[in-house]
């Protein structure tokens, strides 16, 4: 779970990371009243959770309560990457001298978290690490031991030669490995990290992803969910138990197991048509599941055609096939549908989609192929 | 011969809920050597003929169980993995899915203390066919023979290992390596077995979005096997930043796309499937069939 970056500032400061205080708002007049509180001059910044917002200009210095307005104006409803803009960050615009990045985040490679540093803050970091990989510093952390201060310390005299900013810097690490460890977070991270005119260090921006596999352990953070529409119908498929993510393409696809289900897609765009969206209904196939499952499907308006694969492993296929003649019954289908139901009882499974007037295949390839062709058809004769 | 398991390994399936219980039946079933069952409460039944234990170290001090497949609910499950490991076990085969990741890195690290091996978690085990299933896939697809199967799914495992299966191609070890982006072993270790077992001939590499373990694994491919590899990367179709379901099925930057590990590895010169009948084809040059 993502956390926009005034959610994010505030968690940081609860852990001692120093970070401005601004104010939120949703309107240009708020915006105007914020700065009020916050103290000219501001900058404005939209609250989107997704990178880039500087490039897209929805970032804004402000000097005056005009400006502010202006600002405000032109960033509220904002499309930034697919995401639009609501609410606008206030906060207190201050003197920077230079710009570093820290962050912590889970190697993969070596199975424990690590911490990134570099004298390139400001900039995506990404690109710093593959065009200038010299430029960032890495602190491996055991995760049972936590991120040591002469650990941090060493990572800090990377960036600084003044001791006292050093000791700043530092104890700015071990507090954000601290945010990091007690929020189970699977990325913490300040970019900038600014030194100010007056030597001071602090956190200008703040990102924080949650492990969403230990929201259980911080009941509370559930409530910081800001879901824009497309999370908000996968989070409606995840109460369901089913796995989605929305894609703009036009055969709709009905998947057990998430592996088979990225498959699936890819033999769609293999063969020339375009998959609609990831859908997992994972291992047991009640009838409930495959009845919210196609209503996920019939809801995109851009399906033009359906393709169901599934696979019985310990899934069974008669059950697959019982659930699906279920919500056929519930569901008025108006688009053409291919089944391909193959393992665990093929043969009740296609015997039961039979009586009911359905063609099942045995082959993934064949299904997509015909899917694709329906939906070519359809498209066709509208 | 085979990976990891044969008819030999002495299994405890731990957590029989639901699932624990019935996958046990189903081990059984298959051949798996299922000696004993661990659930806080039940000590001193049985099921299905087997011995059921409070403890895991009950357990394996009563069975003298090596390997144990754990299908605890993921908030216990890191203790449970944890638990057999502390208690003896050799190898463990972690089926539930959900667990932190901050856990599983403690989790491990412990792990590589003890010189514990870890398959998963969120994965569906392990089989060498004909000898031993310790997990979830359905037994009745597989057949005994010389292709060794390493994945980060499960039914895309199924799906690929019915087709090998169909065209004749039996396999010596397939696994699911877990599709969370902190997993015990990798293809690597895998791989590194695989090499050494004489029943291997082939292996097929399963993988996905999301971190570069592939890359890892065609790396340590080019210095340390000399067996042919087949490649498949599915989510070619995938957004960047959305999880395809898998934990660790995410677009993060250049090296975690599809394009990027399919390139690397046909640079590195493993042969890379588009789809699953290219695998079995494939599969079918580098046994010389």
């Amino acid at each position: 779970m993502k956390l926009e970056e005034f959610q994010a500032k505030r968690l940081f400061r609860e852990f001692g990371i120093p970070a401005p205080d601004g104010v939120m708002a949703a309107t240009a007049q708020e915006a105007v009243a914020a700065a009020g509180d916050v103290g000219l001059p501001v900058v404005v910044k939209a609250q989107v959770k997704t990178g880039g917002r500087g490039k897209a200009g929805g970032v804004k210095l402000a000097r005056t309560g005009e400006e502010v307005l202006k600002a405000a104006d032109s960033i509220l409803g904002m499309d930034i990457k697919g995401f639009t803009v609501e609410r606008l960050l206030i906060d207190p615009a201050v003197p920077i001298a230079e710009e570093y990045y820290v962050g912590i985040t889970v190697d993969r490679k070596r199975k424990i978290p690590v911490m990134m540093a570099s004298a390139s803050g400001g900039m995506d970091i990404e690109k710093v690490a593959s065009e200038t990989p010299e430029l960032i510093f890495f602190q491996p952390i055991h995760p049972e031991r936590g991120l040591r201060l002469f650990e941090a310390k060493r990572l800090a005299f990377r960036l600084f030669e003044d001791k006292r900013k050093v000791m700043a810097a530092a104890s700015i690490m071990v507090k954000l490995w601290k945010c990091f460890d007690g929020l189970d977070a699977t990325l913490a991270e300040i970019n900038p990290l600014a030194q100010l005119e007056d030597g001071s260090i602090i956190a200008l921006d703040a990102k924080i992803v949650l492990d969403d596999n230990a929201l259980f352990r911080h009941p509370g953070m559930e409530e910081l969910r800001l879901p824009t529409p497309a999370e908000k119908k996968e989070l409606g498929a995840k109460s369901h138990g089913l796995s989605y993510v929305q894609l703009e393409g036009e055969i709709g696809c009905m998947v057990n197991g998430a592996g088979l289900a990225m498959a699936t897609m890819d033999v769609i765009k293999h063969l020339g048509g375009t998959p609609a969206n990831f859908l997992d209904i994972g291992g047991s196939s009640s009838p409930e599941k495959v009845v919210h499952a196609m209503q996920l499907l019939v809801s995109d308006s851009n399906v033009k055609a359906i393709f169901i694969n599934v696979f019985g492993g310990i899934t069974r296929c008669d059950d697959v096939a019982r659930g699906l003649v279920q919500a056929l019954d519930e569901i008025d289908l108006d688009m053409p549908m291919v089944v391909r139901l193959t393992g665990t009882n093929e043969e009740e499974g296609i015997a039961i989609l039979s009586d009911h007037g359905i063609n099942a295949m045995k082959d993934m390839t064949r299904g997509a192929e015909e899917a694709i062709r329906l939906a070519r058809e359809g498209g066709a004769s509208e | 011969m085979s990976i990891l398991i044969d008819g030999d390994t002495r299994v405890m399936v731990q957590g029989l809920g639901r699932d624990g219980s019935f996958h046990a039946g189903q081990m059984k079933e298959y051949g798996t050597n299922v000696v004993a069952g661990v659930h806080p409460g039940k000590g001193g039944t049985e099921f299905r003929g087997i011995p059921v234990f409070n403890t895991a170290q009950d357990a394996v001090d009563e069975t003298g169980a090596q390997c144990s497949v754990l299908f605890v609910p993921a908030p216990y499950a890191a203790d449970a993995i944890l638990e057999s490991a502390n208690a003896g076990a050799e190898l463990v085969v972690a089926v539930t899915e959900g667990i932190p990741v901050l856990d599983m890195s403690r989790v491990i690290a412990e792990l590589d203390e003890l010189g514990v091996k870890l398959v998963g978690p969120n994965c569906p085990g392990l089989i060498s066919p004909g000898k031993s299933k310790v997990g979830i896939m359905p037994g009745n697809i597989f057949r005994k023979g010389p292709v060794g199967v390493i994945s980060r799914s499960g039914t895309l495992t199924y799906e690929v290992v019915n087709q090998l299966s169909a065209a004749g191609y039996g396999q010596s070890t397939a696994i699911g390596m877990g599709g969370d982006p902190i997993v015990g072993m990798k293809y690597n270790d895998y791989l590194e077995l695989f090499e050494k077992d004489p029943e291997t001939g082939l292996i097929v590499v399963v993988g996905e979005i999301g971190g570069s373990d592939e890359q890892d694994a065609a790396a340590f491919a080019a210095e340390h096997v000399t067996k042919p590899l087949v490649g498949y990367i599915v989510g070619r179709s995938a957004p960047p930043g959305k999880r395809m379901g898998h934990a660790g099925a995410i677009i993060s930057g250049a090296e975690s796309t599809a394009e990027a590990k399919v390139e690397f590895l046909r640079k590195s010169g493993i042969p890379v499937a588009d789809t699953v009948e290219r695998i079995v084809e494939l599969a079918a040059e580098g046994l010389g069939g």
